[in-house]
């Protein structure tokens, strides 16, 4: 079973956006653009497939041997056994040695089908995997921000996988063509005419499975499309759980999910009863083909043209061939969703782009100048720059806060400084050095951001804190003193080795905003950049974080700061306060100069604590 | 079970398949008459090989002149059971997906309906995805079960019956010899399906797994970058995803051995029937006709056999996720609803009173210790303490959305347990900190609040709470989108919805847990603005976040490692220099910046 069917919610909930492609996607492209990609696959794993494939073809080819050991044994051991009123030893010997033998060979074809077919299947979707992951850690961020994270996660998981579920059938279908060959071969040699009748059955078979197919896609999309609100409607409503209860709205919330519910259990019978009616037909038709022998057989064998035998032969390749003969069916069932899914990863697979580095790095060490010179800077869907014409100096060491209301292009400030997106006009230098001249390395060695948006990775809180770089347990220690989580990390059950994340301690959103400030300290940046950085944590513990901050940066060796800041206790740490408005420096100088001159700028900081205030 | 360490209560395949059929009822209405279509219709396919082999024996074999008419009897009867088989399977199959499909959209229903019912669902945000799949993936691999899988087990069953009934009327002593080679198969089949469970187990842990880390280039992609991990990053995601190729492989292996096993046991069947068929025939109890017709026989049922071994590894994941579905249908709601069984408060504003509360999470340490409270009516109350110390968990219980331990919390003198959740809902109300909104219009959103209200009515409140005119900003008025989770809106827009929302309801009591992240000045405004309006002439209880609203509030509550610490108005708290006086301090270190500085230009 593919992991499809275990997968959480990200992959549980296909999109529905999917679906609806597949139903719209021409049919008549899609079987070419499907055998391309069917050739793909197999070239990347043609050793394993090729295993695969005799393993499915030697399954085939034992069953049919095993109804021919049959008649050999009734032939060389129970008539002549029973004739001579004695065992025939020595043939019973040899059959059982031809049963066994078949049995085993059949049990290496199904290890070669099933078990290496699955193998085939499994290693491709981790490949891709892998490339399409590789694709997101070297596209710029900028084509990140471009792309809805649902839909990129759906690219590297679901759709992965639907690419490449065509490989589940393929060994035993392409094992069946082969068999189909050889049975062909077989009863031409038996009877041209019977044969003939056969060569009609194949085809109508085939067409009857493509028919059905075209049929019922459509109504399997729409279903797929149902789940995907089924799943959506359960998603938002227990995710706003706490509103529906206090709000008392349980039943209106079951009447919701009832609804599109019911909409999915009338799509699913609908294409229940399609099946219905062509799974017996297909179970059918090949019988009524050997009818159709033995009537036809029955005339030729009277009429002279044919020896029973021959009759009897082809009635029995037909009633081995025709039930694997569905499985070339799987396979143009399951191409469309391939194609769709294809597509998909191709569009991450082709995307072009990456942040090209620098290989300079920065002299000395110790707090560095920055120099923030002409920047302006707009996104590639905007209307308008979000910063124009920055120009920041700030000497080593120093504090510098940046204010402004929702919007102003604080946030964009901090993903430039970190080169998560490069200006387009102006520059921004650390010691002189423009950062686009630094290596990768270099530039996250010297410059450490805490985003606004807290990101743990589902690790140990060691691991979270050092991302990998080599440091002692004193110094992340020492990194979540400063932040005030040494307290909370110490009563974890495994300390420092506590897991977060899924399967891990769940921890409140302070705590978790001052580890991702403690990955920053740890490293002991020349350049410190927080965005907002502390504001889930309680404001007691704020207060203790700010001045252990402040004792920090004033060490001679501490880094330069950039904080953006909406509290005062915040701003408080600052040399000096850079007020943005609307992507321009509004003004700028000591916090006491701006509240004196700025009606604007003491609007914005009393704003949040002192909303009351300030109404009356 | 499982020889994996037993888990308490857990259900074995059957126990789940007798408790899956009465959670849905509708699976088991005429269920018997689709299973005896469902085997006379393949037992009229396995019928066909033999009357072909007859008509062949009888006519064609005979070789030398055989005319069409000898062997008509036989054709029609042919043709005749393979349409009837066909039109059967296709009745049955229709039973089957109607009855299966009506089912489990019952199931879906009532497991979704519990979830609401359930209070860890307010308590644990981690666990959500994985309450969405319990209404949709596992109940879709049920449904795969009963429509393919299951059915297909059930036919195999039967035709194994019939096979072995057959063939015991041709010699019992063979039948014997057939079972016997299959002894060690079906013995070892309870093993392998125990193996395959917990390999299956292994793989969804993998799933699991793997989509955290590869969310994490995705969603961590800023800090990947700014850090430079790219490399770590990409180790991490290619360890997972090995992780899953691995047990995915493993799963496989076990798959692969588990069919080859059963066709071994097949030649070995067929061997010993030749073996002992002649041995038996010529010691005078066979025939030579039987012995042979019996190695046919034999095929007859070495077929049902594989397919019902293919089968059995299929229904493990099904038999798992019905399990699961179960489980959580199983689950008591721990907070219950006394329906219409309960009394009913009385009218007017009422106050509230814990009674020596105490609140602990099952197997966890007290959250909450011995609180006596009481809340006057129309008193407005402010909760304060660090992360923690337990504010939180007072209002879910003042809101019932737990309840207690050990105590009892009244409104007015009515114990709230006893209050059916329609009157108590309408009386007391919790207004959660990010205002939650749902992907639809601004009018749905705040119909939440009331069902029935009229538009002049929402109108209304927009002015009542002084936001007409962020609602005429709005461009397309209550049709606006709000978006997946209302993020169309900015944080403090949705707090202003949510604040409508509740006015909407107009409870009487207001339970508020307080915004802390940061919105634009002028919208704080706002939402400070509304809140008031919304709090005036009801009883409130506020988790405060800020120094304002503990100050403006009528009492202060101060709560520190489960414990109500410190209990008084905001001057008395600050004069007695304990914990809120610490607490104050910083908020006023915060503030100081302003309050100490010149006001040029008073606002």
């Amino acid at each position: 079973m593919s992991d499809r069917t275990t997968a959480e919610p990200a992959s549980a909930a296909p999109s529905d956006a999917d679906e609806r492609d597949l139903g719209t996607t021409d049919h008549t492209h899609v079987t070419g653009r499907g055998f391309a990609l069917l050739g793909q696959g197999i070239r990347e794993q043609r050793f394993l497939f090729s295993l695969s494939v005799i393993g499915s073809v030697l399954y085939g080819a034992m069953t049919v041997a095993d109804a021919w050991v049959l008649g050999w044994a009734t032939d060389h051991v129970i008539r002549p056994s029973f004739a001579r009123g004695e065992i025939a030893k020595g043939a019973l010997a040899g059959a059982i040695a031809l049963f066994l033998a078949v049995a085993i060979l059949r049990g290496l074809g199904v290890i070669g089908r099933r078990l290496i077919g699955g193998v085939v299947f499994y290693r491709l979707i981790a490949d891709y995997r892998r490339r399409v992951t590789r694709k997101y850690l070297s596209l710029p961020m900028a084509w990140h921000h471009r792309h809805p994270t649902g839909q990129l996660l759906s690219n590297a998981n679901a759709d992965v996988e639907a690419t490449w579920s065509v490989f589940m059938p393929l060994p035993m279908a392409v094992g069946v063509i082969a068999m189909l060959v050889a049975a062909i071969v077989a009863m031409l040699a038996a009877d041209v005419v019977l044969t003939i009748v056969g060569l009609i059955v194949f085809p109508a078979l085939f067409a009857i499975n493509v028919f059905y197919q075209r049929w019922l896609s459509p109504k399997v999309s729409y279903a797929q499309s149902l789940r995907g609100d089924v799943s959506s409607v359960a998603h938002e409503s227990f995710d706003g759980a706490l509103v529906v209860k206090s709000l008392g709205r349980e039943a209106d919330e079951t009447e919701r999910f009832t609804k599109v519910t019911h909409e999915l259990r009338d799509a699913n019978i609908a294409v229940g009863r399609i099946r219905s009616m062509f799974d017996p037909l297909l179970e059918a038709l090949p019988n009524l083909g050997i009818l159709l022998v033995i009537v036809l057989g029955v005339g030729r064998v009277a009429s002279g043209a044919a020896d029973p035998g021959d009759v009897v032969q082809v009635a029995y390749l037909f009633t081995v061939v025709a039930f694997p003969v569905r499985a070339i069916g799987w396979v143009l069932g399951e191409l469309p969703r391939s194609v769709v899914g294809w597509e998909r990863v191709s569009s991450v697979l082709d995307a072009e782009g990456s942040m090209a580095y620098g290989s300079r790095t920065l002299p000395g060490g110790g707090p560095v100048a920055l120099d923030i010179d002409g920047l302006t800077f707009g996104y590639a869907d905007g209307d308008r720059d979000v910063l124009r014409g920055i120009d920041v100096e700030v000497e080593p060491g120093k504090v510098i806060a940046v204010v402004g209301a929702t919007g102003s292009g604080k946030s964009t400030l901090t993903s430039l400084l970190t080169r998560l997106v490069d200006p387009q006009h102006g520059a921004i230098r650390v010691d002189g050095h423009d950062i686009r001249e630094l290596s990768h390395a270099e530039l996250a060695k010297a410059i450490a951001v805490v985003p606004q948006a807290t990101f743990l990775f589902d690790d140990s809180v060691r691991e979270n804190v050092t991302l990998g770089g080599d440091f002692s347990d004193e110094d992340v220690w020492a990194a979540l003193r400063t932040v005030q989580a040494d307290g909370f990390v110490a009563r974890l059950p495994a300390g420092l080795d506590a897991e977060l994340g899924e399967r891990g301690t769940t921890l409140s959103g302070g705590q978790r905003q001052r580890l991702s400030l403690a990955r920053a300290l740890v490293r002991r940046p020349r350049l410190l950049v927080m965005d907002d950085a502390t504001s889930a944590v309680d404001p007691e513990v704020e207060q203790r974080i700010l001045k252990a901050l402040a004792a920090h940066t004033a060490d001679d060796d501490g880094p330069t700061v950039l904080v953006v800041a909406y509290r005062k206790a915040t701003i408080a740490l600052a040399d000096e306060v850079v007020f943005l408005d609307d992507g321009v420096i509004a003004d700028r100088g000591s916090h006491d100069e701006l509240v004196a001159r700025s009606a604007d700028y003491r609007n914005l900081v009393n704003a949040y604590d002192h909303a009351r205030e300030v109404e009356s | 079970m499982s020889a994996q360490a037993p888990e308490e209560g857990r259900l074995t395949g059957i126990a789940i398949l007798r408790r899956g059929l009465a959670l849905s009822p509708a699976i088991k209405e005429g269920l018997g008459l689709t299973l005896v279509l469902a085997i006379l219709s393949t037992i009229g396919g396995s019928v066909i090989p033999i009357v072909i082999k007859q008509t062949v024996d009888s006519g064609l074999g005979k070789g030398n002149g055989t005319e069409l008419s000898d062997v008509a009897g036989y054709l029609f009867a042919a043709l005749g059971i393979i349409v009837v088989s066909g039109l059967l399977a296709y009745w049955m199959r229709v039973r089957l997906f109607v009855a299966s499909e009506r089912g489990l959209a019952q199931l879906r229903v009532d497991a979704f309906r519990h979830v609401h019912d359930l209070s860890m669902l307010t308590q644990n945000a981690e666990r959500r995805g994985v309450l969405v799949s319990r209404v949709t993936s596992d109940i879709d691999q049920v449904s795969q079960f009963l429509q393919f899988t299951g059915i297909m087990m059930v036919v195999s069953l039967g035709q194994i019956v019939v096979a072995t009934a057959i063939m015991a009327w041709f010699s019992w002593q063979l039948t014997i010899v057939v079972w016997v080679c299959f002894l060690p198969l079906a013995i070892s089949l309870k093993y392998f399906a125990e193996r395959l469970s917990r390999a299956y187990d292994i793989v969804r842990g993998t799933v699991g797994e793997m989509l955290a880390v590869i969310a994490e280039p995705v969603v961590g992609a800023s800090v990947v970058r700014a850090y430079a991990i790219e490399r770590r990053t990409q180790e991490r995601v290619d360890a997972g995803i090995g992780r899953n190729l691995d047990a995915n492989v493993r799963a496989q292996k076990l798959v692969a051995v588990t069919f080859a096993s059963a066709g071994v046991a097949g030649g070995l069947a067929n061997a010993a029937v030749i073996a002992f068929g002649v041995a038996i025939g010529l010691s005078g109890q066979l025939s030579m006709g039987t012995v042979i017709a019996f190695a046919f026989l034999v095929g007859l049922f070495v077929g049902p056999v594989q397919m019902a071994t293919q089968v059995l590894t299929d229904a493990q994941n099904a038999i798992a996720s019905w399990r699961r579905v179960i489980e959580l249908l199983d689950t008591p709601a721990d907070v219950v609803d006394p329906g219409a069984a309960g009394t009913t408060l009385p009218g007017g504003v009422l106050g509230a009173r814990f009674e020596g509360v105490t609140f602990a999470y099952p197997g966890g340490p007290d959250v909450l210790k011995d609180i006596d409270v009481e809340i006057a009516p129309r008193q407005r109350v402010a909760i304060v303490g660090e992360t923690g110390s337990g504010k939180t968990t007072f209002a879910k219980l003042l809101t019932r959305l737990m309840d207690p331990t050990v105590g009892v919390v009244r409104l007015g003198d009515t114990d709230i347990s006893q209050v059916s959740f329609d009157d108590l809902r309408r009386h007391v109300l919790m207004v959660p900190q990010e205002g939650f909104l749902f992907d639809a219009t601004l009018r749905d959103n705040l119909l939440y609040g009331k069902k029935d209200a009229a538009e002049t009515e929402l109108l209304e409140v927009f002015d009542r709470l002084g936001l007409a005119d962020w609602y005429a900003s709005l461009p397309r008025g209550l049709d606006s989108q709000v978006g997946q989770r209302g993020e169309s809106l900015s944080a403090g827009e949705r707090q202003l919805v949510a604040l409508v929302r509740s006015a909407l309801a107009d409870p009487e009591f207001i339970v508020l847990d307080e915004a802390t992240s940061a919105v634009d000045p002028q919208t704080e405004l706002r939402a400070t603005r509304a809140l008031d309006r919304l709090l005036e002439g009801r009883s409130s209880v506020t988790i405060a976040h800020r120094l304002s609203t503990a100050e403006n509030a009528d009492r202060v509550l101060v709560f520190d490692a489960g414990r109500l610490v410190e209990d008084g108005t905001h001057a008395e708290l600050v004069r007695l220099g304990g914990v809120y006086a610490r607490l104050h301090a910083s908020w006023v270190a915060q503030a100081s910046l302003a309050t100490h500085q010149p006001v040029v230009d008073p606002v």
